[in-house]
């Protein structure tokens, strides 16, 4: 090797060392807190002990919170995913007049209107509907902010999936109905997934919806909001109770994570998260 | 299809029933049943509000009071009020410093540096790069920014241990760098898988070409690659900017503070609105990052429109 | 089993494109049928408005007795065979062949039998558990051919379906398909962009361009006595020899060389008059010596088709091409003359066929 090289070789190993320390020294904490008996902010090693999970156990709002997690995770992704399939195959197979059009507009909406743009009247409207501090409030409101994404992605998706199934089925007797059975839906099943992982992902790690919208009831609050309560409010940070919650909160997606790669490959999307 | 020039033999009678020629025969109106329910969902929760937000501005209305009750038309004073007043200028100038810092800088040329460091490689240590850079990207940002405090914490936090700096306030100090480099490290991971794709597109004749005839590697980089991925650049610019912009997660990092130093728009709103009850002024605020997010869009998709 | 009659099919695209103008057909039952044409005549188009998955904009569809032109693709006991085979990936192979019965609402077990019989019949009996995702191209397009032949349809349409195959199969198939075809004796129509496909399987053939039918006849017929330049250039393996020629008696004169006038054209022909000379390659006989009538020149080109040889000579300021059997081809540069058959010869007018009867039966008659 020649020195040119050689320096090649150390500058690289330096950047990847500074790399690699920039991306894991934030997150030793979550892995080593947990399992310590007594945390300070301090990274130290654990002793493993389990005691803070029986805390979490005892917490009053802690499981509850990942149980509002879930729901408005899974809540919002059936929706997503059953209304975007729907619009996505109509708009995808027939020429609505006007489609063109329709399917810019969607994408200009999905990418300016933002949590952020429009907390002020989302707010309102919530109180309007009698939607605050419910889930099915927040659901409706998160399906509706990611619907315009999700159908066009899986428009995307189902533009590319030959239309000659169809057509075969449809020479052979079979009814819109039945093919949308028979054909559609089994052929585009891993589009369905990516679009209901997408959307589990995005929901449980949204905090301003909830946050605004769960205003006074920690029974309802999700764990984004709890987390945020806990470290928040109340003079002294409970560190015991925020680092196993903080672990417990990111495992779902982590493993979810790791199953789509694995499963996928991780199929890389635009606008996979928002 | 009245055309001129159909066969005189034979007209399409009036009554003549057609079916429809889609592949699953599916038709127009069965059609827009299935595209009913999601289009209701989207004009209630997403179009409405962003309507909303353009009549709430030019509007008095308050959360509580009189205002609450019985709102009053004031015309565009919301938007005078906000363009005179510092507080919104401070703001709007501390939201360019976050895009730029975190985004445009931050996020681009480290994802960058990682796609391009790693583009030839397999194996452990891509594997385990790749997975830290996206695992601080998939972790809730209730969760990071927790891990955040935790790690700039001015005692025990262990950013402080690593420097021998102990008490060294970071989030006090030196807020807005400490929430710039928190969204670096936060976003990379979107730069970095989009140019590893884009890498990967770059034919390998070119490279191998430019390397017969000498080229050094920044050579290589400057004439081969960066051709190459200037649209994948100028995509991700766009997005990570328009998301950056409208990020609300550094408010659970600092909230806004200390003394407004990291009120960035998106938090900006929250307070004026929600916590100072100015639904007015607020909306104000909102309708022009509306516009601003409408001329990123625009631009990004008539970029899209011309590769396609 | 019925047949299928075309009157006046027409069939205009919003935008105005016309991919099918005023096409007259008479297809009788249980015919070997081939529409053959260059991409974008309009004959998928065709066979699609037959199978009902396009609407016609005006005139018929007829199977049998029975006006199905505003009938659903379904209802018209129809079976069809798609360029990709359109085989259902996540079922397998039994499902996949007993699906149409399925949509008939036949017993499970039944359909499963059925599916089974016709599946050995093809030589598909080990297959039957695979999805066709483990298939090769020649095995889903057998899975693909016993989906239709569960159906009991009327008629069978095929669209292009040798394309997804690779050369050497290609050829297996079409003996398979031909003998298929002619032990289930159902009425089978077929598209294809492939002339030598065309006349090695179908019973008659139309060749189509821009949305119409320029030629309906048997193989022999359009090869022989194609109607019009286009098809004269379309059909055939070595593309016909057009010369321009001009008329000087009883004879023609073409780039300098006298030749018979063609059989089929004496008597319609005006002294002085410039037409179009036309003869394929095979039938000319080569020799190396002058011969009354031929086409003399130097020998530019030898290519070597297997069993014989494809000769260019330059006449002129034309190229003649002859085919020449093994043992007697030339060398580049040698002296050659081609005499053609003057039974085989053809002229043409403004682009057609000059002949007394016209040969074959042009579309519409």
């Amino acid at each position: 090797m020649s020195p040119r090289r050689v320096l090649g070789r150390i500058g690289f190993y330096t950047l990847i060392a500074v790399v690699l320390a920039f991306f894991s020294v934030p997150l030793l904490w979550l892995a080593t807190a947990p399992f310590t008996s007594d945390p300070t902010y301090e990274v130290s090693l654990p002793d493993f002990t389990l005691a803070n999970f029986r805390a979490i156990l005892e917490h009053p709002y802690a499981l509850g919170s990942l149980y509002n997690s879930l729901i408005l995770a899974v809540g919002t992704a059936l929706l997503v995913v059953l209304f975007a399939a729907l619009a996505a195959y109509a708009l995808s197979r027939v020429r609505i007049p006007g489609r063109d059009g329709l399917l810019y507009a969607l994408l200009l909406l999905s990418s300016i209107i933002t949590g952020t743009a429009a907390m002020v009247p989302i707010y309102q409207l919530a109180v309007e509907l009698n939607l605050i501090d419910t889930h099915l409030g927040v659901i409706l409101i998160l399906t509706g902010g990611l619907l315009p994404a999700a159908i066009f992605m899986l428009k995307d998706f189902m533009d590319t999936t030959p239309k000659s199934y169809e057509e075969s089925a449809r020479v052979f007797g079979a009814s819109p109905l039945q093919i949308v059975r028979h054909v559609v839906v089994p052929l585009v099943r891993p589009g369905l997934a990516t679009i209901a992982v997408w959307a589990i992902a995005n929901v449980w790690g949204n905090f301003l919806m909830p946050y605004l919208l769960f205003s006074s009831d920690p029974e309802n609050q999700p764990a984004a909001v709890i987390i945020y309560t806990l470290y928040t409010e109340g003079g002294q940070a409970n560190l015991q109770l925020l680092s196993t919650f903080g672990l417990l909160y990111s495992v779902p997606v982590v493993l979810m994570y790791l199953f789509v790669s694995k499963k996928y490959g991780f199929r890389f999307h635009g606008g996979i998260k928002r | 299809m009245a055309l001129a020039t159909s066969p005189p033999e034979a007209p399409a009678p009036p009554d003549r029933k057609t079916y429809s020629s889609d592949a699953a025969g599916l038709g127009r109106v069965r059609a827009s049943v299935f595209a009913a329910p999601a289009l209701l969902l989207i004009a209630v929760f997403l179009v409405f509000p962003a309507l909303w937000v353009l009549y709430l501005s030019i509007t008095n209305y308050r959360l509580s009071g009189v205002e609450a009750r019985d709102p009053q038309v004031v015309g565009l004073d919301n938007f005078f009020n906000a363009l005179v007043s510092g507080k919104f200028w401070n703001s709007t100038w501390l939201t360019v410093e976050f895009v730029l810092g975190s985004a445009v800088i931050g996020q681009v040329v480290l994802g960058f540096t990682i796609a391009w460091l790693m583009r030839d490689r397999t194996g452990p240590l891509k594997r385990l790069v790749e997975g830290l850079v996206i695992l601080a990207w998939i972790l809730p940002s209730a969760v990071v920014s927790f891990l955040w405090v935790a790690l700039l914490d001015r005692d025990g936090g262990t950013l402080n241990l690593l420097l021998g700096i102990p008490g060294f306030a970071w989030l006090l100090d030196y807020p807005m760098l400490s929430i710039i480099v928190f969204n670096t490290w936060r976003g990379t991971a979107f730069s970095m898988m989009l140019y590893g794709a884009a890498l990967g597109n770059v034919p390998p004749s070119h490279l191998e070409s430019a390397r017969l005839a000498g080229a050094s590697g920044w050579q290589q980089l400057r004439d081969v690659v960066f051709p190459h991925i200037r649209g994948h650049i100028l995509t991700n610019l766009l997005l990570i900017s328009l998301w950056t912009f409208n990020d609300f997660t550094p408010f659970m990092l600092t909230a806004g503070g200390p003394d407004g130093k990291t009120e960035i728009l998106a938090v900006y709103v929250y307070k004026e609105a929600l916590i100072g009850g100015n639904l007015g002024v607020g909306a104000a605020i909102s309708a022009i990052i509306l516009l601003i997010n409408l001329v990123v869009a625009v631009f990004y998709l008539r970029l899209l429109r011309r590769k396609s | 089993m019925s047949a299928i009659e075309l009157r006046g099919l027409t069939k205009v695209y919003p935008g105005g494109v016309r991919a099918l103008d005023a096409l007259d057909l008479v297809i009788p039952d249980g015919e070997f049928f081939a529409l053959l044409g260059p991409s974008g005549c309009g004959k998928t188009t065709l066979l699609r408005t037959i199978a009902g998955l396009e609407t016609a904009t005006s005139g018929s569809v007829v199977l049998g007795e029975r006006d199905v032109t505003n009938i659903q693709p379904g209802a018209r006991d129809l079976a069809m065979v798609f360029q990709d085979y359109a085989l259902f990936p996540h079922m397998d192979v039994t499902d996949n062949i007993a699906y149409p019965l399925r949509i008939k609402k036949v017993a499970k077990a039944a359909r499963g039998d059925k599916a089974r019989e016709v599946g050995e019949r093809l030589g598909l009996a080990q297959l039957m558990d695979r999805r066709p995702g483990q298939l090769s191209g020649g095995q889903q397009q057998r899975v693909a051919l016993a989906r239709v032949m569960a159906t009991q349809a009327r008629a069978f349409l095929f669209d292009e379906p040798l394309s997804n195959l690779d050369a050497r199969l290609r050829l297996e198939a079409r003996t398979f398909l031909k003998r298929l075809q002619r032990e289930l004796g159902v009425t089978t129509v077929f598209v294809t962009h492939d002339q030598a496909e065309a006349l090695a399987m179908a019973d008659r053939m139309a060749v189509m361009e821009a949305g119409h039918i320029r030629q309906v006849g048997t193989p022999a017929e359009v090869f022989q006595r194609p109607i019009n330049t286009f098809v004269a250039s379309f059909i055939g393996s070595t593309p016909m020899n057009l010369l321009d020629a001009v008329v000087r008696g009883d004879s023609l004169e073409v780039s300098g060389c006298k030749v018979a006038v063609p059989e089929s054209a004496a008597g319609l022909l005006t002294d002085g008059e410039k037409i179009v000379y036309g003869v394929r390659p095979e039938y000319m006989s080569y020799s190396a010596g002058p011969a009354e009538g031929a086409l003399g020149g130097k020998v530019s080109i030898v290519e070597n088709l297997g069993a014989s040889h494809l000769v260019t000579l330059e006449v002129g300021t034309a190229s003649v091409q002859a085919v020449v059997p093994e043992g007697r081809e030339p060398v580049p540069g040698d002296d050659g003359y081609a005499l053609p058959r003057a039974d085989r010869a053809l002229a043409y007018r403004d682009g057609d066929l000059v002949a007394a009867g016209r040969g074959g039966t042009e579309a519409g008659a």
